[in-house]
C-alpha cells in the first residue's frame, strides 16, 4: 500500500504541509494555509485524517481551522471557544490533541476546551479553572499558555497538561478535578530554598512514551526530566546534555526508552544552538546517556532556535525525525535522527511540527 | 422599537471576510438600532462572524474598528436610520 508522509507546520504566518512518499527523499511544500493567521499547532487526527490548525489572529481572535481534504480547503470555528463574559478573553489557541473521538484545545490564557463535533463547536473544561492554585499561576515569556496536551491512550478520563509557567497538571476524572504533578522539577528562578514548589514550574514540553503511559518526559526551562509514575515524581535526566535549557522533546514512535531533544545554549545566553553548532540529542536508555547527531546540520554560525512544539517523529520504520527552526528551516532525518537534510527554508518562524502518514 | 419601525443601515465588511466567510456580501443593508444589534444580525446571517468582530467580554476586538458616519464607536452605540457603518481591520501585525 502506498504511504504518504505529511509534515505539518504551524508558523507565525500560516500553516504549511511538506509531503513525500515513504522514501522521504523528495519533499513538496504546500501552503500557506489558514489565511496566513499565526498558527501555533497543526495536527492530523489519525482516526479520520482531518487536519486541524490552532491559532489566533490579531484582528479576528482565536480559532481552530479544519481541513478534510488534506489541506486544500479549510474552514474555521471558535463557537464556544470562549471564557465567560467579563473575563479576559481567549487570545489564541496553542495546542491540539485528538483521541477517543474527541478533539481538545489548549488556549491562552491557560484553559482547556473540548469538541465532540470535530471542531465545529467547543465546550470549556471548567474544572481546570477550579484548581486551587489557579489564582497563583503566572505567565511565562510567551504568556500563560496551555501548550502541552497529553491524552492517555486507553483511559479517556486521564489527561496531562503543561502550562507555562504553572507546571504539569493531571486529571483522572475527565477534567473535573486536577492535581499538580511537578515533584522533583526545579524552579531555578525562585528564591533559594523555594526551588521545588508544588506548582509554578516552567514546563516547556511534555510527552508520553509509546506503549508506556506512566512514562513521561518533560523539557523544562530548568532541566530535563523523566517520570515513571505518570508525573507524580520526576527525576533529572539532564546529565550529559550540553545545557539544561531547551524547548521541545519528541518520543520515538515505538521505543519508550528513546527520546529526541534540541537543547539550546541557555535561557540568558541567546537561546540558540550551543556554540552555534546545531545538534539533535538522542538517548536510547530513557535519558541515562545522550549522544549528539550533527551530520547534515550546520556546524558554524547556527544562531537559530527550535520552539516547544517544533520537533516530531513519524511512525515509519526506520522512524523519521523532523524539526523546524525559528528562522524558517525544516530539517529531516529518515534514519532515526542520525543524518539530517534541510527539506525547507525561507519559511516564517516555525511554531510547530507534527507528522501524519496517510495510506491509500 | 426596532421591530415596529425598521431602521435599515448600510454596513460594509472587511475585505478579509471574503476568505473567512465564502460568499459573504461585503456591502449590505440591515435593520439594527445599535452596533450590538448589527453584530447580532450579521451573526444570524453568517454564523461565526460575531467572534471575528467581537471578543467574549464582549467588546469590539482591539484591532477591529467600527466607524459610524465617520466616527469610531463601541458596541453600545446607537444607529440612526440610514447610518453608514464601516467595519475595518486596523493596522496590525509584523
Amino acid at each position: 500500500m502506498r504511504e504518504t508522509v505529511q509534515v505539518l507546520l504551524g508558523t507565525k504566518k500560516g500553516a504549511f504541509v511538506l509531503e513525500s512518499d515513504a522514501a522521504r527523499t523528495a519533499w513538496d511544500l504546500r501552503g500557506p494555509y489558514c489565511e496566513t493567521w499565526p498558527i501555533n499547532h497543526v495536527i492530523a487526527d489519525p482516526a479520520t485524517g482531518a487536519l486541524y490548525g490552532a491559532g489566533g489572529n490579531a484582528w479576528f481572535g482565536p480559532a481552530v481551522w479544519r481541513s478534510t481534504d488534506g489541506g486544500t480547503t479549510w474552514t474555521h470555528s471558535s463557537r464556544g471557544l470562549a471564557y465567560a463574559a467579563g473575563e479576559a478573553p481567549v487570545a489564541s489557541v496553542w495546542s491540539l490533541a485528538a483521541g477517543h473521538g474527541r478533539l481538545y484545545a489548549g488556549v491562552e490564557p491557560a484553559g482547556l476546551f473540548v469538541s465532540d463535533d470535530a471542531g465545529e463547536s467547543w465546550t470549556h473544561v471548567e474544572g481546570l479553572q477550579r484548581t486551587p492554585s489557579r489564582p497563583e499561576w503566572n505567565p511565562g515569556g510567551a504568556g500563560l499558555i496551555l501548550h502541552s496536551l497529553v491524552l492517555h491512550p486507553d483511559d479517556p478520563k486521564q489527561i496531562w497538561v503543561g502550562i507555562s509557567a504553572a507546571g504539569v497538571f493531571h486529571t483522572a476524572d475527565g477534567g473535573e478535578t486536577w492535581e499538580p504533578r511537578n515533584r522533583g522539577t526545579r524552579a531555578d528562578f525562585m528564591p533559594e530554598g523555594q526551588n521545588y514548589p508544588e506548582h509554578g514550574q516552567c514546563v516547556h514540553c511534555l510527552v508520553m512514551a509509546p506503549g508506556k503511559p506512566e512514562r513521561l518526559y518533560q523539557q523544562n526551562h530548568c532541566g530535563m526530566y523523566r517520570s515513571d509514575d505518570g508525573g507524580r515524581s520526576w527525576a533529572s535526566v539532564e546529565k550529559g546534555l550540553p545545557s539544561s535549557f531547551g524547548f521541545p522533546a519528541a518520543v520515538h514512535p515505538r521505543d519508550p526508552e528513546r527520546l529526541f531533544l534540541v537543547p539550546l545554549n541557555g535561557d540568558t545566553a541567546g537561546r540558540y544552538m550551543p556554540d552555534a553548532q546545531a545538534a539533535v540529542w538522542r538517548t536510547e536508555d530513557g535519558g541515562g546517556a545522550w549522544t549528539a547527531a550533527r551530520e547534515g546540520l550546520p556546524q558554524r554560525n547556527a544562531f537559530f532556535n527550535v520552539l516547544r512544539q517544533a520537533l516530531a517523529t513519524d511512525r515509519l520504520a526506520p522512524a523519521g525525525v523532523y524539526f523546524g527552526t525559528g528562522s524558517g528551516e525544516v530539517y529531516a532525518s529518515r534514519d532515526e535522527g542520525g543524518a539530517w537534510t534541510r527539506i525547507a527554508e525561507h519559511l516564517p518562524t516555525i511554531s510547530s511540527v507534527e507528522t501524519f502518514v496517510a495510506r491509500g | 422599537m426596532g421591530d415596529a419601525f425598521p431602521r435599515p443601515v448600510c454596513v460594509r465588511l472587511p475585505a478579509l471576510f471574503d476568505a473567512l466567510f465564502p460568499g459573504v456580501e461585503r456591502r449590505l443593508e440591515l435593520e439594527a438600532a445599535t452596533v450590538a444589534e448589527l453584530v447580532d444580525a450579521l451573526e444570524a446571517r453568517w454564523p461565526g462572524m460575531r467572534d471575528r468582530i467581537c471578543d467574549s467580554r464582549p467588546q469590539i476586538r482591539k484591532h477591529i474598528n467600527v466607524f459610524v458616519d465617520g466616527r469610531r464607536v463601541r458596541l453600545d452605540a446607537a444607529l440612526l436610520p440610514g447610518a453608514d457603518v464601516f467595519i475595518l481591520t486596523a493596522i496590525s501585525g509584523g
